[in-house]
């Protein structure tokens, strides 16, 4: 027994504390430390992803890319005025991909394209996300009547095809950013509804759900503190996809001319490309390389996702 | 098939329907501006006075508006959906013109892709790890990675831009042959936007598959078959493969909506001369009757094809239809 001992040796160890301790510590400390180890462990396990890794790798690029790279290209090189090269020049050293029809480079509509493609990308998916989380939430978490309504209006999202729904709203609302992020949002929740419903559902029925309600914690509180913290994995896994699907859904719309005209995407340029003719003409550097890094943004968090979902998601390890 | 299944199915789907009709209506409606003005934004055609007052009353705009849903509602059933602002003819004649083209041309590449998708994705799992699960899988994930109308423009930059072995867009020649010259002049105008198509979703096809077998293939009835001493092809074929198929079949109807919405773009870089095209066209002039037409046809479509597949499922597997 310690209080026996005249000489005790070290204080007694809590089991959720392995390192650095002294006095018994608050539970918010106690809380973060163990969120600490948590977020340590699964690292490890997604370090071993050799896919999740080459998509995070090429991730943190684009990303940088779009954050950084705008600001090196000057703004007469992507202004339709002023643009210094000729028409139509194939790859050459001095114009990289060749320029569009304005004389502009392509290598510099791409760069600063990198940054609206991948804002519309992140802002739909916050938009999708907090529909998606909200409604499914909502629907998992109050049951009844709450329930049956958001879970039609789920499945009726669900089957309305997307590109038909984006069409009709596009064309009612106009081409601008914003409506464009609106819609890409709007047409995509209702997959992410239904998986946090589920989630929800199944977290609900936990032990210490029920111990909250006891102790008097009301709605707000059970959803935010304990529903939410809960569904948050299938939420980020799903979210990192959702990013990849905004960004082909943005691409999508910029092809079908439903693209904001004012600012420069990578659909756009490949938009642009498709209207000035450059098929039949063969200007292949206008229209090869914004695809190719749509491709490659898509891939990147695709193989994020993916290695997010197969850590996260038990049916999928490998047996 | 219990008849309860099948009922609740149906009404489910004509739920969905009557939906989708109302958001259509609604969404036309609640938009700033005349409906009138927003018709005829995109027409080509200057409208006189008379002409307005004839496609109000025609659309049933000069009444209240419980009463234009219902006017709505009875055009749309009856297939009356006002007439094109860009060529002046009826919505459903240029509608009817275009179906068979698109049939033609979604049908052909759901067929391929579902074939050689699956056949993949089969190989894939069986040999997961291996050198042809690997490639497939990557080759599958660029795929899905790829916008569908910037892969038709590459085919069409290397096919027929490079290389000249097909001929550049539209459904024919138009050289008023016909018999078998006509149906081979009609394949090779349909190969490339097919292909485009086919390369666009067999990713996904293999994705699905893949990952549905390998959970299969994890189950105690396919380890009692290896068990009992059952030959490695005759557990894949006969054991593994069937339980692992009606999944990924039903997720290959219900993406059915994304392949239709892919012909879009297709349709419009080969100018082939179905839905898609129209859809395009009608876009781009903002010939709201025929856009709004395509959205319910293409809702319609999707509707259809899912409940095909519940009660194809339901038919299959009796676990789903009891519960």
């Amino acid at each position: 027994m310690q209080t026996l001992d005249p000489t005790p040796s070290e204080p007694p160890v809590l089991v959720d504390e392995p390192t650095d301790l002294v006095p018994p510590k608050s539970p918010r400390r106690i809380g973060w430390a163990r969120r600490r180890r948590a977020l340590s462990a699964f690292w490890k396990t997604y370090r071993r992803s050799r896919m999740g890794m080459v998509g995070l790798v090429m991730m943190v690029l684009f990303i940088l890319l779009a954050v950084v790279g705008p600001f090196f290209v000057p703004a007469k090189d992507v202004s339709v005025a002023f643009a210094t090269g000729k028409p139509f020049q194939p790859p050459t050293v001095h114009w990289l991909l060749g320029t569009d029809n304005f004389g502009r480079s392509v290598l510099s509509l791409i760069v600063v394209g990198s940054r609206i493609s991948l804002i519309v990308g992140f802002a739909a998916t916050v938009v999708t996300m907090v529909l998606g989380a909200g409604i499914g939430i909502a629907s998992g978490f109050y049951g009844g009547k709450t329930d049956t309504l958001l879970n039609a209006l789920t499945n009726w999202f669900l089957v309305i095809p997307w590109i038909a729904l984006a069409i009709v709203m596009a064309s009612i609302l106009g081409p601008t950013l914003l409506n464009i992020i609106l819609i890409i949002g709007i047409t995509s929740w209702a997959g992410t509804a239904r998986l946090v419903r589920a989630q929800a559902l199944t977290v609900k029925e936990r032990p210490y759900v029920e111990r909250a309600r006891a102790l008097g914690g009301g709605d707000l509180h059970t959803i935010a503190h304990h529903i939410l913290p809960n569904v948050m994995p299938v939420i980020f896994a799903n979210t990192v996809l959702t990013v990849a699907l905004s960004i082909l859904a943005e691409t999508t719309l910029s092809l079908l001319g439903l693209g904001d005209p004012n600012s420069v995407s990578w659909g756009g340029i490949i938009n642009e490309a498709f209207q000035a003719g450059a098929l039949s003409a063969g200007y292949w550097w206008w229209i090869i390389p914004p695809g190719v890094m749509i491709v490659l943004v898509v891939l990147a968090f695709t193989m994020c996702g993916y290695a997010l979902d197969e850590i996260i998601n038990p049916r999928l390890r490998e047996r | 098939m219990g008849r309860k299944y099948l009922a609740r199915k149906s009404l489910h789907a004509l739920a969905t329907l009557a939906f989708v009709l109302a958001f259509n209506f609604f969404l036309f409606r609640v938009m700033p501006g005349d409906p009138i003005r927003l018709l005829a934004r995109g027409s080509a055609t200057h409208m006189t006075p008379q002409r307005i007052a004839q496609i109000e009353h025609e659309q049933g705009l000069d009444r209240p508006l419980p009463q234009q849903f219902v006017v709505y509602a009875e055009n749309t059933l009856t297939g009356r959906f006002g007439i094109s602002f860009v060529t002046n003819e009826s919505v459903t004649s240029v509608i009817a013109r275009a179906i068979w083209p698109t049939v033609l041309l979604v049908g052909s590449a759901t067929l391929i892709a579902t074939f050689f998708g699956l056949w993949a994705g089969i190989k894939g799992a069986w040999g997961r790890g291996g050198l042809f699960d690997t490639t497939s899988l990557f080759g599958s994930l660029v795929l899905y990675s790829a916008p569908e109308g910037w892969l038709g423009m590459i085919l069409l930059i290397i096919f027929v831009g490079a290389f000249h072995w097909f001929p550049a867009g539209q459904m024919s020649s138009n050289t008023g042959q016909t018999g078998i010259a006509n149906v081979l002049d009609i394949l090779s105008h349909l190969f490339l936007p097919c292909m485009t198509l086919v390369l666009g979703y067999i990713g996904e096809y293999t994705i699905i598959m893949r990952s549905s077998l390998l959970e299969v293939m994890g189950e105690d009835f396919v380890m009692t078959a290896r068990a009992k001493g059952v030959p490695d092809r005759l557990v894949r074929r006969s054991h593994a493969v069937p339980n692992a198929l009606l999944p990924t079949l039903t997720l290959v109807f219900y993406s059915f909506g994304f392949i239709l919405g892919g012909s879009v773009i297709v349709e419009a870089v080969y100018s082939w001369p179905g839905l898609g095209l129209l859809t395009y066209r009608a876009i781009q002039d903002l010939d709201y009757n025929v856009i709004q037409a395509v959205f319910l046809l293409f809702s319609l479509a999707v509707i259809a094809f899912n409940l095909a597949a519940d009660i194809t499922y339901g038919y299959l597997d009796p676990r789903v239809r009891e519960a």
